[in-house]
């Protein structure tokens, strides 16, 4: 029995590995043609270590267009998205999860709802919007469409629930008022639920292709999945230069995986089957 | 004397009852104050649209000139559009095979996971990072992958001998590669979702069967499955959705191409709305799937929920 479950082990280590290689081959393969030559790129067989290392790829894709400005971008869009949601979803998700007031189940059954609407029905009327507002080629359309967050509401408020009631009541007792207890007492006591909303709204943001590239088409307002695909449209050919630009405009989300992975976990078990 | 100090009672019940009053009406207050910023926004930016979609849905219009109502000619005219149709074909195609793909490829790695090996979580992040990755920069790293010269792929079925097709501008192989690149990127996503399920499977359900003598498929088929078939329920409605709506990799891999072999329904409503400027004929598009996908979800509640009370 123990030996037939070693045998299974290492079945099961081999055909993991393999999977991991399949999974992170395409990765590998677009480092290793970010560093050679445009010719040494479609040679075969590869070099798996370019001679010589064109380092000079990533300078010189990041100089072909204004990836400078997109980066620029998409950190602004992404800072005050995260820091709108934050706000928003922490006030709402405290009502809803605390205070009492007619038809509070109804309400967070209609945000909850929303959901379940898909973009494709709401994108047009968005953009019309946005374009009478004259918002087109500006921040405004980037960000303030996405300062309310149903997911991140639900997931303060599951968050907040699980705070002991007592420690606000002490609190409230000593004459403290609803915003004081909220800003004072349960935010710092919930760091785990935001640091998850705030990963995953960068990430959301950072990574979001279909509402940017409605809204913003001139260069300088480009956010970088946007300013990425204008790239490949430019570059079609060059794929020394495309796989570079692909690899650091990943980084950033990257960055954040690996800073956060514990928040990543939890946000599952709080936000996915269980909540 | 009684009669005074009846009244004087009820003069300070009355007075805790106002206090009570004013505390609850104070509180609701509070509340309204800080659901409103949220119910605003989704008011303005989710609510309203809908309702704006199905007015533009009636309307002709190019939004340079002024709309001009047509009633239901729009959808009359979706209902007898063979590229609707074609686009619907297509997107129902992916959904179809990609979906339980992924959700297969998802359990199984994650029941590997779920062995006490070493390095788990290597593994686990290793599945993980195509998730994380944007759309974009997957799909222009596919697109030479794909690349039927000098792409990776080709070159590997070269030297075992096999030449391959032209992936992204071949009309009979765009869409199977389109579907293998997706399940590529999600198979992580639902993976790290199934092992919480596996996880949360108390372990003496698999003494109790080993007892009984089950073998190890047994267990699997009647201890693991039934107890994941709340996850799995979920995946799969999470996953459909996702795949009906399918746009990114569609845009940047093959722009819907070649003749019309991946255009997806939200990416021929892009299309329609913003390169033809049909915003009107574009929503009634949007409307029509709008349903299709609804009723698609609900379909999936009931037969899963079936499956679930059976087992």
């Amino acid at each position: 029995m123990k030996r037939n479950e070693r045998t299974i082990n290492s079945l099961v280590i081999v055909v993991l590995t393999i999977g991991l290689l399949l999974s992170l081959t395409p990765f590998l393969w677009a480092l290793i043609t970010s560093l050679s030559t445009l010719k040494a790129s479609v040679s075969w067989p590869p070099q798996i270590i370019p001679r010589p290392v064109m380092w000079q790829n990533y300078v010189e894709a990041w100089n072909k267009a204004p990836f400078g400005r997109f980066f620029i971008n998409s950190f602004i869009q992404a800072f005050f998205v995260v820091i709108g949601q934050v706000i928003t979803a922490s006030l709402a998700g405290y009502a809803f999860a605390r205070l009492r007031f007619p038809g509070r189940d109804a309400l967070l059954l209609v945000v909850i709802g929303v959901i379940m609407i898909p973009f494709e029905v709401t994108m047009i009327p968005l953009f019309i919007m946005v374009y009478k507002l004259h918002w087109l080629n500006t921040y405004y359309a980037l960000i303030v469409p996405l300062l309310a967050t149903p997911f991140g509401t639900f997931l303060l408020r599951q968050f907040f629930l699980s705070i002991p009631r007592e420690i606000e009541e002490a609190a409230i007792v000593d004459g403290c008022s609803r915003l004081g207890v909220l800003l004072r007492v349960i935010l710092p006591l919930s760091k785990p639920a935001l640091s998850t909303l705030t990963i995953f709204t960068f990430m959301g943001v950072w990574n979001s292709l279909l509402w940017p590239l409605l809204v913003v088409d001139e260069e300088a307002m480009r956010t970088v999945q946007v300013g990425l695909t204008y790239f490949k449209g430019q570059e079609f050919s060059n794929y020394p230069l495309l796989m570079a630009a692909s690899i650091f405009t990943t980084i950033p989300v990257l960055l954040v995986f690996f800073m956060a992975q514990k928040q990543f976990v939890a946000g599952f078990n709080m936000s996915g089957i269980k909540g | 004397m009684d009669l005074k100090m009846d009244s004087e009672n009820s003069m300070k019940s009355q007075g805790k009852q106002r206090a009570f009053l004013s505390l609850k009406r104070r509180e609701a207050l509070s509340a309204l104050v800080f659901v409103s910023p949220t119910l605003l926004l989704l008011l303005v930016f989710s609510f309203i649209p809908i309702f704006y979609s199905f007015w533009v849905s009636l309307q002709r219009w190019n939004l340079i000139q002024p709309p001009v109502y047509t009633g239901i000619e729009n959808y009359i005219n979706v209902f007898k559009d063979r590229y609707f149709r074609q686009a619907l074909v297509n997107t129902l195609y992916f959904t179809g095979v990609s979906v339980p793909l992924t959700v297969m490829l998802s359990l199984g790695l994650a029941i590997m996971l779920n062995r006490k090996i070493r390095f788990i979580s290597f593994y686990r992040t290793g599945y993980y990072i195509p998730v994380i990755t944007s759309i974009v920069a997957v799909s222009v790293i596919w697109t030479w992958i794909y690349n039927g010269d000098t792409g990776l792929l080709n070159k590997v079925l070269a030297s075992i001998g096999i030449t391959g097709p032209n992936w992204l501008f071949d009309p009979g192989w765009a869409m199977p590669a389109v579907i293998i690149m997706t399940i590529w990127k999600n198979v992580g996503y639902y993976m790290v979702i199934y092992l919480a399920g596996l996880q949360g499977i108390d372990k003496s359900y698999y003494e109790a069967a080993e007892i009984d003598g089950a073998t190890r498929w047994n267990c699997f088929r009647h201890v693991t499955l039934p107890m994941l078939a709340p996850t799995t329920q979920f995946i799969v409605i999470m996953a459909v959705i996702s795949a009906l709506q399918v746009f990114g990799q569609i845009y940047v891999m093959t722009g819907g191409g070649p003749v019309g072999s991946t255009t997806t329904v939200v990416y021929l409503i892009y299309q329609t709305a913003f390169s033809a400027f049909k915003v009107g004929y574009a929503s009634a598009i949007a409307f029509i799937f709008f349903i299709v996908v609804f009723g698609l979800t609900l379909l999936q509640w009931k037969i899963s929920r079936g499956r679930v009370e059976f087992m």
